[in-house]
């Protein structure tokens, strides 16, 4: 569904990435893990088109996308929850779901509508809230019922269990289950490894602007190698 | 009896100008909101809607009503083929040089207009030019009036918009939230066109409702942008509503601080009111909270 192949993405003369492959198949759960500032972000924001990909390529369900903008990509079914869940703050709960159908997906809009008030009842209650009013935690709940509005074929969920007390993140996690196990290919960047490792069915470790670990959840969560590769920075 | 007869008609004409002076703020404000840029071009651009208008008059007979409705299109695809095709390619993405060009781009439009119609000041003459109407003990200028209902008009439908269209809420979210917008599919690049369009058609609107009573030369729109400033900032930099009261209360303002201290003195009351707002609201009055 997605391949990565040899990244290179940066912001300037110094790539972040150097060099990045990997890919993520249809369905499927991968995580994506690695120190702070390694480039997590900068992977994912290369992936939607808000950074150029300097150098490699990126196909997804077999096209090219590397050199579309993000609302060729939005169209094409890849969706990406960003860090730091940039809902809008200044327009209702309702709203910014219906926006997160914008570019695709627009004609399903009051039924996806109806779906994700469903999945996050306590968005519905807030539906006629501002979004910047929302807690932490109904605000990422908000992040991802947006980009499920797209029906995405891949959704990237960038860090979503940042600053959610304990409690939030096991419920949190329950959802991304939930949603996966419906068909949804998820690509999970998280700082949360044991959590995360429990929920994909493979892991990526980023190092040094490369892949520095991969393989099987289980197997990487008792690998030894991993704290070392993931702490070492 | 008399005395409040006059300052009744004070109050009135103020509010009269004041609703062309909120619509010139709206366009100036929209931009500001969205694109978080100030657009010097602003006053320029009034003068050149202005001088169209004038042309349109003269060259072609066409009364101020009827080419608003020609202009107003036409200086929207001018605002954003203007935003899209020359502020950013040539500000390559720094605020600072935004500022720059579109200052450069007044500056341009100023002068061609000094080469094509000199510096004389110029008029339309139109048959209502001078036609009153009498509401109550008032006798107010037709076409003031025609300006002060179609700018509240202009500024309902643009809140329609921004308040219940597809277009509009994109707009919103680019405004708070680029990336976020970017991460719904919204083309951030054509929303700033659509937005720095929609608040150069305002200029044109504006231009047309002041014609019939107004004179042009090629420096007119300055002064207007400067009192457009004054109001963007005390309603409250990016605010629709309060671009909307800012430029009736500075309407008023100037009326009966004229009406009280002289022709001359009008827009001291102006600057009086503002520095007494932003000492008490620094973010204008309908401006959100720093
Ligand atoms: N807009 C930017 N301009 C310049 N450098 C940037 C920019 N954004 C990020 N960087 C740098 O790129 C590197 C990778 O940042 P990135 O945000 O991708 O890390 P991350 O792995 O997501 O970290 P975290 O886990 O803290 O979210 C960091 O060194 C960061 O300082
Ligand atoms: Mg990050």
């Amino acid at each position: 569904m997605l391949e990565v192949q040899d990244l290179v993405a940066g912001y300037g003369a110094m790539p972040v990435l150097r060099g990045v492959s990997l890919n993520v198949g249809a369905g499927e759960v991968v995580a994506v893990l690695g120190a702070n500032g390694v480039g997590k972000t900068t992977l994912n924001r290369a992936l939607s088109g808000l950074i150029r990909a300097e150098r490699g390529s990126i196909r997804f369900e077999g096209e090219a996308i590397e050199r579309l903008d993000p609302a060729g990509i939005v169209a094409r079914g890849l969706i990406h929850v960003p860090e730091g869940r940039k809902i809008f703050p200044n327009m209702t709960v309702r709203e910014n779901l219906e926006l997160g159908a914008y570019r695709r997906a627009r004609a399903n809009r009051s039924r996806n509508l109806e779906q994700a008030f469903t999945t996050f009842p306590r968005l519905r209650e807030r539906e006629a809230q501002l979004a910047g009013t929302l807690s932490g935690g109904e605000q990422q709940m908000l992040a991802i019922g947006r980009g499920l509005m797209a029906e995405p074929k891949l959704l990237i969920l960038d860090e979503p269990s940042l600053g959610l007390s304990p409690l939030l993140v096991e419920e949190l996690f329950a959802l991304i289950a939930n949603i996966a196990a419906q068909g949804l290919a998820v690509m999970l960047v998280e700082q949360n490894v044991v959590q995360s490792l429990e929920l994909a069915a493979r892991a990526y470790v980023l190092a040094n602007g490369e892949v520095a670990l991969s393989g099987e959840a289980n197997v990487l969560a008792r690998d030894p190698e991993l704290e070392k590769t993931y702490l070492g920075m | 009896m008399l005395k409040f007869d006059i300052f009744l008609s004070a109050l009135a004409n103020g509010l009269l100008t004041g609703a062309v002076y909120a619509l010139i703020a709206l366009g100036l404000t929209l931009i500001y909101g969205v694109l978080h840029i100030i657009n010097f071009a602003h006053g320029a651009t009034l003068t050149l809607a202005m001088f169209a208008v004038f042309v349109a008059h003269q060259a072609f007979g066409l009364d101020p009503y009827i080419a608003v409705f020609i202009l107003t299109p036409l200086f929207f695809v001018l605002g954003y083929a203007l935003q899209r095709f020359v502020i950013t390619p040539a500000s390559h993405g720094d605020d600072g040089n935004i500022l720059l060009v579109t200052l450069g781009i007044s500056i341009i439009i100023e002068n061609a207009l000094l080469a094509v119609f000199r510096s004389d000041t110029r008029s339309i003459d139109v048959p209502y030019g001078f036609s009153v109407m009498e509401i109550g003990p008032l006798f107010l200028s037709t076409p003031k009036v025609i300006a002060f209902v179609a700018t509240l008009g202009v500024a309902g439908l643009l809140w329609l918009l921004l308040a219940r269209s597809d277009t509009g809420k994109a707009i919103r979210a680019v405004a708070k939230e680029k990336t976020g917008a970017s991460l719904c599919g919204i083309d951030v690049a054509h929303v700033y066109a659509v937005t720095f369009g929609i608040g150069t058609a305002c200029l044109a609107i504006a231009a047309c409702l002041l014609m019939p009573t107004f004179l042009v030369n090629p420096r007119v729109g300055n002064a207007f942008v400067l009192v457009a400033f004054t109001i963007v900032v005390l309603g409250g930099m990016g605010s629709i509503g309060g671009a909307l009261a800012g430029g009736l209360i500075i309407g008023v303002v100037e009326s009966l601080s004229g009406l009280y201290f002289g022709e001359s003195l009008g827009q001291i009351g102006i600057f009086l009111i503002f520095l007494v707002v932003l000492l008490f609201r620094p973010t204008g009055l309908f401006g959100a909270k720093a």
